[in-house]
């Protein structure tokens, strides 16, 4: 046990994801040893991020005004939604360049064994939006976990009967790898959605 | 380092480090194990996929100080994947991993919560019958094992023969009229004898029953199995009855 503030500062770094006790230490250790201008630099970071970040009003993406910067650019094309479980997901997706439509964050993923269900999730904002008419497609991107496949099983039975076209990502092989390695349910899925070269 | 092989059945999952984790098994020899999966969050884990709830492995793990690691899996039944396809099988099968993981020790060995387990969850992944009914057949046969068999016929404080007309989830079931403690529920007698049929796995009369009567009967054993269980379990709140 360290005095006073390092021992404060190391419980308080200690309750961050994925720190623990010696990571803690360790980064108290190097911020005491830093420069003061780079532990103020980071100081107003953390303060500013909790000042100025919020969610999206429409898509729930983390913005720092009331659209995200998804949402806010008038290019995007309005009549597409990718349905994402978390602000990260979107950040991926636009790494790919391949979308240019906008998204929803539904906040999490159906998880009855943590409590987590339809009603914890942002569905009823997602059916608000869809009701404007301006939408023709949703492309369901919630995590390739068995969590996601319930999450997307629950949106596309709610989507149902609507004038929608429902995608779901594909899941299968990875670029890389061998196909020996692959185990019996990705392989399963890389069969199902596998495409047409020609008839 | 030791290390062993056995068959297991993936309970639960929780996220561990940067692309860790921790994974809850019932093996049918060693009972209940908690493993690291290592790197199995990332796309090109070898075993990721065979790692999520309701899984049937095979599985290798070298023991450890606190956790084990995993090594090794095969795939004997992909039930998870089945089972996610439907809000309600999932639910139905969250509520029966949360109970098993509830009613079993780790490293002590439960090969007939194990069977049990299976065998529920192959029966949900198969369609046949009412997802809830299922459950609630599990849930009772689960408990029953577990040392905490209610009583549907007989009274479960006297032992005088039944049918009896009240229940009561601390006496233990059916109570006889001398013996019924102030506040126990009258239900039906079809309702009673549905909870009878599903616990002795007389699928004839359970699926034959009448939906009001599976209502009344679900709400007694989730009475009854929060009252043993102490603490409530979260997923069952979800099921939609």
């Amino acid at each position: 046990m360290y005095e006073g503030a390092v021992q404060d500062l190391i419980d308080e770094l200690g309750r961050l994801p994925g720190v623990g006790p010696k990571g803690a230490q360790r980064i108290a250790f190097h911020l005491l040893q830093a420069d003061p201008q780079d532990v103020e630099r980071l100081s107003d970071v953390l303060l500013a991020v909790k000042e100025k970040v919020r969610y999206c009003e429409r898509c729930f993406n983390v913005a720092e005004s009331q659209l995200c910067r998804v949402c806010a650019d008038q290019r995007r094309d309005q009549s597409a939604i990718c349905v994402v479980e978390e602000p990260k997901d979107v950040v991926a997706i636009e790494r790919t360049r391949e979308f240019r439509g906008t998204y929803h964050v539904l906040g999490g993923a159906i998880s009855p064994i943590d409590g987590i269900g339809p009603g914890d999730l942002r569905f009823t904002e997602l059916m608000t939006r869809l009701a404007s008419g301006e939408v023709t497609e949703v492309i369901i991107a919630t995590d390739p976990n068995l969590e996601g496949e319930a999450t997307a099983a629950y949106l596309s039975r709610f989507l149902k009967g609507m004038d929608l076209k429902v995608t779901r990502l594909a899941s299968g092989l990875p670029v890389g790898g061998d196909l020996e390695y692959a185990d019996e349910v990705t392989l399963g899925r890389a069969f199902e959605g596998r495409t047409l070269v020609h008839v | 380092m030791p290390t062993y092989r056995d068959e297991a059945i993936v309970l639960r999952t929780q996220k561990l480090g940067e692309s860790d984790r921790i994974i809850t098994l019932l093996t049918r020899r060693l009972g209940k194990v908690r493993a690291v999966g290592r790197g199995v969050r990332k796309t090109k884990s070898k075993f990721g996929a065979r790692l999520e709830p309701a899984m049937v492995i095979d599985v290798q793990c070298y023991e450890g100080r606190s956790l084990d690691t995993v090594t090794q899996t095969e795939s004997i039944d992909p039930l998870g994947d089945r089972l996610a396809r439907g809000i309600e099988t999932w639910t139905a099968a969250s509520v029966m991993l949360e109970t098993c993981d509830r009613l079993t020790e780790e490293r002590e060995p439960a090969l007939q919560q194990f069977l049990l387990l299976r065998g529920a969850l192959t029966s949900l992944a198969g369609a046949v019958h009412d997802p809830n009914l299922v459950l609630d057949a599990y849930l009772l046969r689960a408990m029953a094992i577990a040392g905490y068999a209610p009583s549907f016929h007989d009274c479960a404080k006297c032992g005088a023969p039944g049918p009896h007309l009240a229940f009561n989830v601390v006496g233990g079931g059916s109570v006889c009229p001398l013996c019924r403690p102030p506040g126990s529920a009258a239900p039906a007698r079809e309702t009673l004898g549905l909870l009878s049929a599903l616990l002795t796995g007389d699928w004839v009369i359970a699926d034959a029953s009448d939906p009001r009567h599976r209502r009344e009967g679900a709400g007694l054993v989730a009475a009854f199995l929060q009252w043993h269980l102490e603490r409530g379990l979260r997923s069952l709140r979800m099921v939609e009855r």
